[in-house]
């Protein structure tokens, strides 16, 4: 089973984000592989495993970008594919899927995988627009795949603690709900091997996928408070004090 | 304008957040003098149709086919595509619920156009709607403009609109119209099969009136034993966000937010909980917060009464002597 894994590399989760107009700094943080992504390549990996194949780690941004995807290479992704450009940021949901899938219409490949969501944009569309764009059947927030015969029988996480079990053919697009696996740790011996394998880099201009913008992100700013909260300060000892105070005299709730 | 909303409902009930995207509706169309109406898709669902009838729409629309029974991402996208396509509204808006994430990105697209998710709200601004997201978990909100030409697809969180403020119909009911659609088995390619639960949780924190949380903060499952006599002195519950229960360091049933459970304590102490938006929805109905995080920028604090700025293996030692003195 041939097993492509559409990977993003994101600003760091404890990076401090400079607002920029409708994005962010870039030059003093960060980047690394989106988490839930890294969910979707662990669960390719262990498919991989179980089924052979291969497993191709597609990434789509500046080249920053190739960092992330020798992560998932040194993690045991056979192949990468970078597809290079400048403006990621700026694409809106549709442009980046219109651009992945020309990518992926040039593999042989039986299964697309995503993470359901980036932590930075937070589109949370990638996937299903895949789906779409190659005409296959797709199923999202996956807790569970099991393959036989072509067909995948799937457990899907619904809301306030619900699950659905179904059932999917071959090929198709799977988003990953973080927490399916235990995601691996790269080895040395994987990380020594990554660098023999293989990155092929393409221009999204290469890829003629371009759509016009559906949407654009007009600027980003910081929330505004929906609470007044009352900061307590001093040192632990006198914090921890003066918040059971509040929380027994002012809130009344202990 | 028109305003299309299509709600949800599993197996004849309500998913209540379509009166919330209902009420985001109707605010919207007094800002521009839109109309309103609303979509009802299922089998069997006519009753549901007659409730939405009574509220303030000017039409409601009623989908029905035998294989729209069950919720299908194929079966969805052929047949809202066919009734937008006739029906020609400017903007369709959903709850954004995980069925929707599921199908309706897709069917933008298959009408070629682009959807907006996730919005916590909008603003009418010179003739034009922007709609406001939030980006980098909930650490900044986005303001979102649409670049195409109509109709527009846009979702709502959970919680942006109150369900309660959805205003009734001024004269009886609106009128339901039956919509047939073109849906043939093998135009679906998913097969849904049971609905289930997890075995039965053992703890059900939505009745625990005392909560300590833990986040990403805490760091090592070690660490965990001090949130544990926290909670002890407190008297109250321990409970999670997602990463820690998915890193298998606390049992899934103590996962509070969007996929755990939705409590509304008198107590919500965050402890290392940066306060995403898949947290906060299960939480942010409780009636004092207090966060103690060391990012002074952590959204975790704008939903909270308390907060302290500092190092939680200070602060939790410090805070469970003095809960113990205090008894």
């Amino acid at each position: 089973m041939n097993i492509i894994v559409c990977i993003k590399q994101v600003p760091a989760k404890d990076a401090p984000l400079a607002i920029a107009g409708n994005w962010i700094r870039e030059s003093d943080i960060g980047f690394e592989m989106n988490e839930p992504d890294s969910y979707a390549l662990e669960e390719a990996l262990r498919l991989k495993e179980k089924h052979g194949g291969e497993v191709v780690a597609l990434s789509m941004g500046p080249e920053r970008v190739k960092q992330t995807i020798k992560e998932a290479l040194a993690k045991g992704a056979d192949r990468g594919i970078h597809i290079a450009d400048d403006q990621f940021a700026q694409l809106d949901p549709l442009g980046s899927a219109n651009s992945l899938a020309a990518a992926i219409k040039r593999q042989s490949c039986d299964l697309v995988l995503t993470g359901l969501q980036s932590d930075d944009h937070g589109f949370g569309q990638t996937g299903v627009l895949l789906a779409g764009l190659l005409d296959w059947p797709h199923a999202t927030i996956i807790m569970a795949i099991e393959v036989q015969d072509r067909k995948m029988r799937l457990k899907r996480e619904l809301e306030a603690g619900w699950f659905q079990h179904l059932e999917c053919p071959l090929p198709a697009v799977l988003t990953i709900q973080s927490g399916i696996n235990k995601v691996r740790y790269a080895t040395l011996k994987g990380i020594m091997a990554a660098k023999k394998k293989e990155i092929v880099v393409i221009t999204r201009e290469s890829l003629s996928a371009s759509s016009e913008p559906t949407q654009r992100v007009e600027k980003i700013y910081l929330p505004a408070k929906s609470k007044k909260t009352e900061f307590i300060t001093g040192t632990p000892k006198e914090v921890a004090t003066k918040l059971v105070e509040k929380l027994k005299f002012e809130a009344r709730v202990i | 304008m028109k305003i299309l909303v299509v709600t949800e409902q599993r197996q004849g009930k309500w998913n209540n957040a379509s009166f919330e995207t209902l009420a985001a509706a109707q605010q919207m169309a007094k800002d521009t003098s839109a109309s309103v109406s609303a979509l009802v898709i299922g089998k069997g669902v006519a009753a549901l149709a007659g409730e939405v009838a009574a509220k303030n729409v000017a039409e409601v629309l009623l989908v029905e086919h035998d294989l729209l029974e069950a919720y299908t991402p194929d079966g969805y996208c052929v047949a809202l595509s066919q009734v937008i396509s006739a029906a020609k509204p400017d903007l369709v808006l959903f709850p954004h619920t995980y069925q929707v994430r599921d199908f309706a990105p897709k069917l933008a697209a298959m009408l070629g156009k682009g959807m907006v998710g996730d919005c916590i709200g909008y603003r009418y601004e010179g003739g034009k709607l922007v709609f406001v997201r939030q980006m980098f978990q909930g650490k900044t909100v986005a303001d979102v403009t649409f670049q195409a030409a109509a109709p527009w697809f846009a979702s709502f969180q959970a919680g942006a609109f109150r369900s309660d403020l959805v205003t009734a119909h001024d004269s009886g009911k609106a009128q339901v119209n039956g919509i047939s659609v073109n849906l043939k088995a093998d135009q679906i390619r998913t097969k849904p099969l049971d609905l289930f639960k997890e075995a039965k949780s053992a703890v059900d924190l939505t009745q625990a009136p005392l909560i300590v949380a833990i986040g990403r903060g805490i760091k090592a499952p070690e660490n965990i034993p001090q949130a544990e006599a926290l909670a002890k002195a407190l008297g109250g519950e321990i409970a999670a966000s997602r990463p820690i229960c998915d890193e298998g360091w606390l049992p899934m049933e103590r996962q509070i937010g969007s996929s755990g459970q939705t409590v509304a304590p008198k107590l919500y102490l965050a402890l290392g909980i940066s306060g995403a938006i898949q947290h906060v929805v299960g939480m942010k109905g409780a009636r004092t917060i207090v966060a103690i995080n060391k990012d002074q920028n952590a959204p975790i604090f704008e939903i909270a009464d308390y907060g302290v700025v500092g190092d939680i293996f200070e602060i939790m030692p410090a805070l469970t002597e003095a809960l113990q003195q205090a008894k």
